[in-house]
């Protein structure tokens, strides 16, 4: 069975971003830029699923700039077996559905039976791609994966998912896609040798116009600014005061 | 040149960690739970190299550009203990590109971020209030203003296309001796928690064997200290000990009105007082970017001195607030940096290996540049290093390097300097007539060698001969508290491993940090690794935040005990400096 998980380059997640002089975007030039934490559990759990025999061969995809094959590298460092990149002209336009839209494209060409994701990305917190894309296939979703484990047999695959009221538990028929959440596994380092395996290992590329599909931005950053400074608190002398301020001030009633 | 004379007066702590001789305790961070148990993997390369710096890429470029040209084939790997190359380097920097255009005489056709020009040379004698223009001693005619950090990625992205292999994010932690000779480097071991155990991720580390091993850490290198000591390097070249600064330092970026592309400005006096060495630099980049910063020399005697808390309070001069008002910090950072010049010069090749670079310790102090010695110091080690394996010897020397170093423009240029550095330790105002003697009138061809003093954390007198410095709080628009700055250092460390701060002696901090000299690493390091926090019992103890680690060596080289020992963390740990 082919595992399938698509990876996101992002701004490493210890960086204390910037905001573009243009207010366009965040400053990504000169600044250390890395697999999505929640991409590189993805990666972890497909190969452990792999060295569980419940999978033949783990294929890492993603998209964007010639920068991207830096991702998939590192992908491969951790032990996936080959690497897919779509090449966009940047990656500022690639939104959510023109992400899924790529991969259900991907996803009728490879085969996968699994399509494993973080449950979002860490630069805009989207959260709606794994769930785009099973919608586009028409494919079982099982979002914020803690626990995944796929049958015997290989037909169905069992996630409990990480809700707001506690763990639910479901199972899916295979093919499906499956996003992780924080606690689903603890990503391995890339090994020296892993690195120098990885050199080896083949990427593909691939254009958008190859695999049909057409990149529409149909969304449209207006502005990105910093988030308001905090205000200082302010001391008040009585309930009375306070129960004023919340309802003039602050309107919370 | 003679050896360095103990002063008397040394506490006998300080005197047995000096002299070298005697038992000295090998740290072995991170072998408990792995020792014996499990066996390294191993990879053959004929040049190892330690640091992807200046000095390391330098050297490993030009391997492979000689194997080019002669049509031989050489494996050269090079070892980064920062996540990227470059994430670990930061400089003022104004750059002499002399051995930029050894390396790549074409460096500007090819997109070297070498851009902005020297425009102009300022140099000012600061007092709190006034701002007093001095003839610039400095000639960077012809020099630029860069980020040393971006040239650094700019050079490993070129010695990867020449085939050069890098690994960031792996730290060489240990030397591998066969037999009294280097034979290469190994790797920590990764995944192991702080109580010692491994943890699930756990991998062994790796070893890099190499015919010849490259040490290129820059100053105060935890693999090049082991090395200087075992083969006791400064004793066979007759150098003194180090000494050092600490350099702390800010990019802003300002407004377009500010912005003076190859505006050099250095200072000295206040903040500082006149017993206490050191200066600022402010240096217009591109971008409208501008790097500003503070370097202290280490062998300040206050206990209570915060080269932090100094620089904060230089911003706010007025004739240094003006330039930087209206304008936001992008980056901070620090690092210690070598000052002893000649006089401290080791050895530079030892059995299997040789030191390049601030490992060594190549820098123009009064010149304040050692990127361009660095990089011809790497050049000189891979010529020899290229004729030694070409000739298929072995084992492989590289003792012509130090010859060849001897007959280079480095040895003429740190001699021609020698003197500078070492009079200031009479006073700043004999240290700027003797320098300005040497520098406009002898040019070090005098038959005198000045002397430093008392080695860096000799130097600091008890906290009963000083009083606490009232600094000035920040005001969150010039001038800013340590953990604000320190988040735009974009330094972090994996937290669940064991603190690579390591002390010979736990109770030490208390019983004489605390006592003798007030704590001082809680004010020296500018990365608040080190508090006092009072225990359970009111008790005030030493709390050790390794996570915040600049790896700046501050502590290493000014603990007066010799107490703390920096040792190499995770790979991949540490600041992420970009634009520093």
């Amino acid at each position: 069975m082919k595992v399938m998980v698509a990876v996101k380059r992002v701004v490493d997640y210890a960086v204390k971003v910037r905001i573009k002089a243009d207010k366009s975007g965040v400053e990504t030039s000169n600044t250390k830029m890395s697999m999505n934490p929640f991409c590189e559990i993805a990666v972890e759990e497909a190969l452990r699923i792999k060295e569980a025999g419940r999978a033949s061969e783990v294929v890492v995809v993603s998209m964007g700039g010639e920068q991207c094959v830096e991702t998939i590298r590192t992908g491969l460092a951790m032990g996936a077996d080959r690497g897919l990149h779509v090449i966009t002209q940047d990656s500022s336009s690639l939104f959510p559905l023109a992400v899924a839209k790529l991969l259900q494209a991907l996803v009728s060409s490879e085969q996968p039976r699994l399509l494993l994701l973080g449950k979002q990305a860490i630069d805009d917190d989207c959260n709606q791609t794994g769930q785009m894309v099973a919608g586009l296939l028409g494919w079982p979703q099982a979002t914020f994966a803690s626990k995944v484990s796929i049958s015997d047999d290989k037909e169905s695959v069992c996630v409990e998912r990480e809700v707001d009221g506690g763990i639910e538990t479901i199972q899916l028929q295979l093919p499906a896609v499956v996003t992780a959440d924080l606690r689903l596994n603890t990503p391995r380092y890339a090994t020296l040798p892993n690195i120098m395996k990885a050199k080896k290992k083949s990427i593909q590329r691939v254009t958008p116009e190859e695999l049909n599909v057409v990149i529409g931005s149909d969304l449209e950053v207006l502005e990105v600014t910093e988030p308001p400074k905090r205000k200082a608190g302010v001391m008040v002398a009585s309930v009375d005061e306070l129960l004023d301020k919340l309802k003039n001030e602050a309107r919370v009633f | 040149m003679a050896r360095v004379l103990l002063r008397r007066g040394s506490n006998a702590l300080a005197a047995r960690s000096i002299s070298g001789a005697g038992a000295r305790l090998e740290w072995r961070a991170r072998r408990f739970c792995s020792d014996g148990v499990q066996e390294r993997e191993s990879m053959d390369y004929d040049v190892v190299i330690v640091g992807a710096g200046p000095a390391g890429l330098a050297a490993a470029i030009r391997l492979k550009q000689l194997c080019d040209r002669e049509k031989r084939e050489l494996s050269v790997c090079v070892v980064e203990k920062g996540a990227e190359v470059g994430s670990h380097i930061l400089s003022g920097n104004v750059f002499e590109p002399r051995s930029l255009t050894e390396l790549f005489p074409d460096w500007k056709k090819q997109g070297a971020p070498v851009e902005i020009p020297v425009s102009e040379d300022k140099f000012w004698l600061l007092s709190s209030k006034h701002a007093i223009p001095l003839p610039s001693p400095f000639r960077n005619h012809g020099n630029y203003v860069i980020s040393l950090s971006q040239l650094v990625r700019w050079l490993g992205t070129k010695a990867e296309e020449l085939g050069v292999e890098i690994y960031p994010g792996f730290s060489a932690s240990e030397v591998l001796y066969d037999d009294n000779r280097v034979v290469g480097i190994a790797t920590n071991d990764m995944g192991i928690a702080k109580n010692g155990c491994k943890k699930s991720t756990f991998q062994k580390g790796m070893e890099l064997r190499g015919r010849l091993t490259l040490l290129a850490e820059g100053c105060r290198g935890y693999l090049s200290e082991e090395v200087i000591r075992k083969y006791q390097l400064r004793k066979q070249s007759g150098a003194q000990h180090q000494t050092y600064a600490l350099g702390i330092k800010e990019v802003w970026e300002v407004e377009e009105s500010k912005h003076r592309p190859g505006f050099v400005l250095h200072t000295v006096g206040w903040p500082l007082n006149t017993k206490t060495y050191g200066g600022s630099f402010l240096y217009h980049m591109a971008n409208r970017q501008v790097a500003v910063g503070l370097v202290v020399a280490l062998d300040y005697q206050n206990p209570y001195l915060s080269p932090y808390e100094e620089y904060q309070r230089f911003k706010q001069h007025p004739s240094i607030r003006p330039m930087l008002e209206g304008g936001k910090v992008v980056q901070y950072g620090a690092r210690t940096l070598n000052e002893g010049g000649f006089q401290s010069i080791p050895k530079t090749v030892f059995p299997g290996g040789a030191l390049i670079g601030c490992s060594a310790g190549f820098v123009n102090v009064p010149k304040i540049k050692g990127a361009h010695t660095a990089m011809k110091s790497g050049l000189l080690a891979a010529e020899t290093a290229f004729e030694q394996l070409s000739k298929g010897s072995e084992p492989a020397k590289l003792d012509s390097y130090w010859e060849r170093l001897q007959n280079s423009w480095i040895w003429d240029e740190l001699n021609a300097a020698r003197n500078i550095r070492p009079a200031f330790h009479y006073g700043l105002l004999p240290g700027l007539a003797v320098s300005a003697f040497e520098h406009y009138i002898s040019k070090g061809k005098l038959p005198y060698t000045l002397k430093h003093g008392r080695p860096d954390h000799l130097s600091t007198e008890v906290s009963k001969k000083h009083k606490p410095i009232d600094y000035p709080k920040p005001d969150g628009v010039i001038s800013f508290d340590l953990l604000t700055s320190l988040y735009r250092s974009n330094t972090n460390h994996e937290h669940d491993q064991p603190s690579h701060l390591l002390l010979r002696d736990p109770s030490i901090p208390e019983k004489v940090n605390l006592i003798d000299y007030a704590g001082l690493e809680s004010r020296y390091c500018p990365a608040r690794v080190y508090e006092y926090i009072p225990d359970e019992n009111e008790k005030l103890t030493l709390q050790i935040n390794a996570q915040n680690c600049l790896h700046c060596k501050a502590c290493d080289i000014k603990d007066p005990p010799q107490n703390i020992k920096w040792t190499t963390p995770e790979g991949a740990g540490g600041p992420g400096y970009s634009i520093m």
